[in-house]
């Protein structure tokens, strides 16, 4: 059901940001990754599908233009162009916020198929922040996407979970499914107490898209409203180097390396063993 | 530096990762260790149909197969170690 509809028109792709566990970073991720795509002159649509938790419109700072969101549209009680919200610091950058005060139900895997065929048309990106958890609100995330972003923690319980998200995109009849590794702690790497981005693609066995390391200028970036990616700060850098990966540019992976001390090579030696 | 450190016998990172593995593998399979018992014993059954087989000894269980290469198409496949007492057909198990 899910990809027999991107072959009228391919110049538009379908993302859907997910992760199995909550609090990993698929909505920090799904902002940036989007605004990232805008800035690189991109037509891009984020859509909220966590109704009833929406978080992505105060993510992006822009909860207080919301008029209608998505249950109006599938509802009919607006045409889609009127839930769209333009984002003004980013020309080409739209947000479809969710509804707060509904549930998951309120919306059907093939409701959200429509909506997508037909931002298709406008759209070059169309980004599907999921929701936690693989019940209907992750049936109605994935129903409508060509391709997904799995967000994972280098941590034990959002690995199990990612595994579990990438079986059932798999059973869903995904072909391309990525991995983003976020919150990678290079100190805890280096001294044997956080699992590395090669042990975590290891286990998952998909290819790797971006790893973004643990930065308080996320919490930061939150706070105001406004993404970080492109800025010059290291989680800035990692999501601008998705979203080049995501266009198809060969960018090699940040060294977060650097800086490592003599001494910590040679501690590091001993712990391999 | 904590001398504690060079003495610890496994990283935690590497604690993780082995518990990722076998935990993995029976999320992937969904298979129960009551189901296993089950598995072993009709397995068990229909092989002393044709030849005794040391039953106390015997193994089941399940792998990743291939997992040096890369892909998830590393299917799981049950391995079953299965020592025979006698080859001869009409040997009945006692």
């Amino acid at each position: 059901m899910e990809q027999n509809v991107s072959t009228e028109k391919k110049s538009s792709e379908v993302i859907v940001v997910t992760s199995g566990k909550g609090g990993v970073g698929k909505t920090t991720t799904s902002a940036n990754v989007g605004t990232g795509l805008a800035k690189a002159g991109c037509k891009v649509c984020l859509i909220d599908t966590d109704i009833g938790l929406r978080n992505l419109d105060v993510v992006m700072g822009l909860e207080n233009r919301i008029v209608y969101n998505l249950v109006d549209v599938v509802e009919g009680n607006c045409r889609i162009k009127q839930a769209l919200i333009r984002d003004k610091r980013h020309p080409g950058l739209y947000l479809m916020p969710s509804a707060q005060t509904r549930d998951k139900s309120a919306v059907t895997p093939g409701q959200m198929v429509k909506v997508i065929d037909h931002l298709r048309e406008q759209f070059d990106y169309i980004i599907l922040d999921c929701p936690a958890g693989i019940e209907q609100g992750f049936q109605n995330a994935i129903a409508g996407a060509d391709r997904a972003l799995v967000v994972t923690t280098p941590e034990v319980s959002a690995i199990r979970d990612a595994d579990r998200i990438i079986g059932l995109l798999e059973a869903n009849g995904f072909k391309q499914m990525d991995l983003v590794i976020n919150r990678l702690r290079m100190d805890m790497v280096r001294r044997g107490d956080m699992m590395s981005a090669d042990d975590v693609v290891d286990i998952l066995a998909i290819p790797l898209i971006g790893i973004i390391p643990d930065d308080e200028n996320v919490v930061i970036a939150t706070n105001q409203g406004e993404p970080l990616v492109g800025n010059d700060t290291p989680a800035g850098k990692a999501y601008y180097n998705v979203v080049e990966r995501l266009r198809g540019r060969e960018i090699p992976f940040l060294d977060f390396e650097k800086g490592m001390s003599f001494w910590t090579k040679v501690t590091g030696i001993f712990r391999k063993v | 530096m904590n001398m504690k450190h060079f003495f610890r016998r496994k990283s935690s990172c590497q604690v993780a990762k082995d518990r990722l593995k076998i935990l993995l593998i029976s999320d992937r399979v969904n298979c129960s260790p009551e189901m296993m018992e089950l598995i072993k014993a009709d397995i068990t059954k229909v092989i002393s149909k044709y030849m005794r087989i040391d039953t106390d000894h015997m193994e089941i269980e399940i792998q990743a197969k291939g997992n040096n290469k890369g892909g998830r198409n590393k299917t799981p496949s049950l391995i079953a170690n299965i020592p025979i007492l006698d080859l001869q057909k009409n040997a009945k198990m006692p």
